[in-house]
């Protein structure tokens, strides 16, 4: 049966992997930097090599990380949890099994707002990544060599409810995921080496219901990229629904030149992973007030933070995103708003040099520094204070409208006239002792 | 003779400059030139060794079970799949025996990977039992046992799982002494059932036991289940009066049992006459622990050995023998979706159930003790055709295993006509070796099996 006038919804839910930027890895001593390493398998250790004996002792950081942005993201958390081993065969997983986390992850029940309306965040859960494989000819021949310093490296994989309309929201949801884990100083979220990873369940339905079948594209490492593999999904799908076909349970890749996505694997049953509870871990348990603690922790929001810059320090918003890089950023810059405002300067001024970089900036550096950068950047000419008065006189002669407003009340005229009198002077103002020559003027 | 020093005879000596160190590997060598040929005990001997005389060990030649990961020395867990490996790390039970001065002598032959209790499915040949060589020494370290009986090491280290460590020290004559899991690190040895594995002294003595034992034990940073528990000195309950202790026995009307038992229960008589009570008590029925045990710990061994290939050991998962095949298969199917609730779910449950039947009998009792094995060493050959050979052998060790509770087997009948031994087990409760050394101990003293102290 076919019927060309059905329409249908996207159904579709994201399971995200970043990597976190702790010191150590996941369950070992061993160097947690991948991407910068000299040398392929230098970053290793009889524990992420899997060698006979080699332990994992679970690196707390990660765990407490973990755990704070899952309250980032307004999740509830497992006071009780432990490490399970997920068993498959591949090259790349030294163990036969990987350490993850099975029914107990430490965060679930959280969400996102977006502009599109709330993503249910299911569970987000830690565990270790995979070492690397290269496929290479050497000598003429096809190998297959395997990189183990991102093996074991802290991986979080938050997984969302199949909340997602459209594929705009699911980039959307992305990017604030990224902005936040970047937000909270865990992760760097690289996604070209693959420090963040996105996996996408598509499905449509007519009704809203969940459909019988699931599509999942995997690999994608750009939020445009998956933006245009939902979209080319939903095309796909809708062709295939119209003619009466049910589009086939399977994993698909993302092909960047053809701009389509292809067929992996299908999937005809769930894969049979054998989770059982890691012996070599004793469970974790958390008290409600260590809960507490990192919940106190945690740093205002990107989101928060733009809207208290707007109502404190008029930041405008396309400042206030380029600004916000890490919390530890936005804590200074905090600091040097409230002293340019002390200093009379508009804060808003400061964020545009710091983003047009004519202050140099760096994290290091002390509020008072910043609003002398500025000041000399704006250095004035020096006035002659009768040519001043004069200039002011003439101004409110040739505007006595404006005075008239200000008399009754309307004091915003005063940039106005600000603005006239530095008009008609041509010079780089203080413009501190304008305005305090202004008002006098104004006064009388 | 300096071989047949137990090690506190030997620590003595050396101190007292009795004896010179370089004499005592002479006749430990010699012994193992002799005999290893016929027994099988060693897989690799290392003749190197320094005088460390200024370290409480003092350079005095232990033997170590062949899944301790040795630095640079083979370690193969007798198996075809490691028999070319050599670590690059040192496990940190052996990196403490160095650092108290002990020395391996040897890697001594096992069941392979830990799996059996006969060292029948080592991939290298069975050890024969120096006791008598038509019997088996038992196992899985059954060449660490027979290396301490037949003196042909001055101290051994084994591991046990479920009665790994206590099983073949009864068959061989010699002491076997289980600490508390936990209590010694895992970190390095090849694992066979993670969340009972537990690196332990095999000894002459319960005295030289407890001496190896301070020298083990510790917490590691290494392993997230070794305890920070604070180590006692074990040499100080040694000698120590039972008098007024409160001693269970269990498992004696456990059918199949009898004509052990009946060997066994005079030897009951000695608590008394020190001053203990000595009460029969009930336990649950060990044939749960049986079930139990073999769920766990073939699905944890199905686990641990899924990192075992021929990318890195340059052989493999085909030169698996049937007994890890058998146990990764059945392992495998525990953990399966659908089984897993039935199979190893289950399992966990009534092991919670086990567990507690012991701490309520701990609550009445100080240590519970009973036969460590159902009977003597068995002859070569019985293992044939019996898959759950090991399972049964250890059926009454089990639940102190999987309970975690330390435990120790001592000499309690010795057969004149066939030179073989029967052990008593010792039970106590979690991080209570003193209690189990205590009353080894003063059995020990007061009786006449042990070997070496007739020999005295």
């Amino acid at each position: 049966m076919t019927d060309s006038n059905k329409n249908y919804q996207l159904i579709c839910g994201l399971e995200v992997h970043a990597e976190l930027k702790t010191k150590s890895k996941m369950f070992c001593g061993c160097k947690n930097d991948p991407f910068h390493a000299p040398e392929p398998n230098i970053y290793t250790c009889p524990t992420c090599l899997g060698m006979p004996g080699g332990l994992p002792v679970p690196n707390k950081k990660a765990i407490e990380w973990t755990i704070k942005l899952g309250l980032a993201l307004n999740c509830k958390i497992n006071l009780f949890s432990k490490f399970d081993r997920k068993h498959y065969f591949y090259p790349d997983l030294p163990k036969g099994y990987q350490i993850s986390q099975y029914d107990i992850p430490f965060c679930y029940d959280g969400y996102m707002d977006t502009s599109e309306g709330r993503v249910g965040i299911t569970r987000i859960h830690l565990e270790e990544d995979t070492g690397k494989l290269l496929h290479k000819t050497i000598d003429g021949k096809k190998v297959s060599l395997v990189d183990f310093n991102r093996g074991g490296v802290p991986l979080v994989e938050v997984v969302t409810e199949p909340d997602i309309k459209t594929a705009t929201q699911a980039a959307e949801y992305g990017r604030k995921l990224r902005d936040i884990i970047r937000y909270l100083d865990i992760g760097n979220c690289e996604m070209q080496q693959g420090g963040m990873r996105l996996e996408a369940n598509i499905s449509l339905s007519e009704n809203g219901d969940l459909p019988n079948y699931k599509v999942e594209v995997k690999n994608i490492n750009s939020f445009k990229y998956m933006e245009q593999a939902i979209a080319y999904e939903i095309k796909r799908q809708t062709t295939l629904l119209k003619d009466g076909k049910t589009p086939a349970q399977e994993t698909r890749g993302w092909d960047l030149n053809k701009q389509s996505s292809f067929s992996q694997r299908t999937k005809e049953s769930a894969e049979d992973y054998r989770y059982f509870p890691d012996p070599d871990i004793p469970p974790l348990q958390f008290t409600k007030e260590q809960v507490e603690k990192w919940k106190k922790e945690l740093p205002a929001l990107p989101e928060q933070v733009i809207n208290d810059w707007k109502t404190k320090f008029s930041i405008e918003e396309k400042y206030s995103k380029l600004l916000i890089n890490n919390s530890q950023t936005t804590a200074l810059l905090k600091s040097i708003f409230t002293t340019a405002l002390e200093n009379e300067i508009e804060p808003n001024n400061i964020a545009k040099e710091i983003i047009n970089k004519n202050i140099k900036f760096n994290n290091n550096l002390k509020p008072q520094e910043v609003i002398t950068a500025y000041q000399q950047l704006h250095q004035t000419d020096d006035l002659d204070s009768n040519v001043l008065a004069q200039t002011i006189e003439q101004i409110l002669a040739a505007n006595p409208d404006a005075v008239t407003k200000y008399k009754a009340g309307k004091t915003q005229v005063i940039g106005f006239l600000l603005g006239q009198v530095a008009q008609q002077l041509q010079q780089k103002l203080d413009m501190k002792q304008v305005r305090t020559k202004l008002l006098k003027a104004l006064e009388n | 003779m300096l071989n047949k020093l137990t090690l506190k005879q030997a620590i003595d000596k050396l101190g007292n400059k009795e004896v010179k160190l370089e004499d005592i590997w002479l006749d430990v060598l010699n012994s193992i030139k002799d005999k290893n040929s016929k027994f099988n005990i060693y897989l690799n001997i290392n003749e190197k060794y320094q005088d460390q005389l200024n370290k409480p060990l003092k350079g005095l030649p232990i033997a170590v079970k062949d899944n301790f990961c040795t630095k640079d020395l083979i370690t193969t867990a007798s198996s075809l799949l490691l028999k070319d490996f050599k670590p690059q790390f040192e496990s940190t039970v052996t990196q403490k025996l160095k650092d108290a001065g002990g020395e391996i002598v040897g890697k001594t032959n096992m069941d392979a990977w830990a799996h059996g209790s006969s060292t029948e499915t080592s991939q290298f040949g069975r050890t024969l039992n120096p006791r008598n060589s038509e019997h088996l020494p038992g196992g899985s370290s059954g060449g660490s046992a027979a290396a301490v009986a037949a003196d042909m090491c001055i101290a051994a280290l084994g591991t046990e799982t479920a009665g790994s460590v206590r099983q073949p020290a009864a068959w061989c004559g010699v002491v076997g002494l289980k600490p508390t899991y936990g209590r010694t690190s895992r970190y390095g040895i090849a694992a066979m059932a993670s969340s009972t594995d537990s690196p332990s002294p095999i000894t002459k003595t319960v005295e030289d036991a407890a001496i190896l034992l301070n020298h083990i034990a510790g917490h590691d940073p290494l392993n997230a289940t070794s305890s920070t528990k604070e180590v006692p000195d074990f040499t100080e309950n040694l000698g120590k009066s039972i008098k007024d202790l409160k001693i269970g026995v269990i498992y004696h009307d456990l059918k199949g049992l009898e004509d052990a038992w009946a060997l066994f229960a005079p030897q009951l008589d000695i608590f008394t006459k020190l001053g203990a009570s000595v009460e029969y008590a009930q336990a649950m029925d060990p044939k749960h622990a049986v079930g139990v045990y073999t769920v766990v710990q073939r699905s944890e061994v199905s686990s641990n050995l899924a990192r075992f290939d021929d990318v890195r050991y340059q052989h493999g998962r085909d030169t698996f023998g049937d007994e890890a095949k058998r146990r990764i298969m059945l392992g495998t199917h525990t953990l399966s979706k659908g089984y897993a609730d039935q199979y190893y779910n289950m399992s966990q449950q009534v092991r919670t159930m086990m567990i507690k039947d012991y701490e309520k009998l701990f609550e009445t009792y100080d240590v519970l003790v009973s036969l460590t094995s159902p009977g003597f060493a068995k002859k070569i050959g019985a293992t044939e055709g019996e898959a759950m050979f090991g399972e049964l052998e250890d059926m009454l060790l089990e639940v102190s295993s999987l309970g975690g509770f330390p435990g120790a087997s001592v000499p309690c009948y010795h057969d004149k006509k066939t030179n073989l031994y029967l052990g008593m087990n010792i039970m106590a409760p979690m991080w209570r070796e003193d209690l189990v050394i205590q009353v080894a101990d003063a059995f020990e003293k007061n009786t006449h099996w042990n070997s070496w102290r007739n020999n005295d």
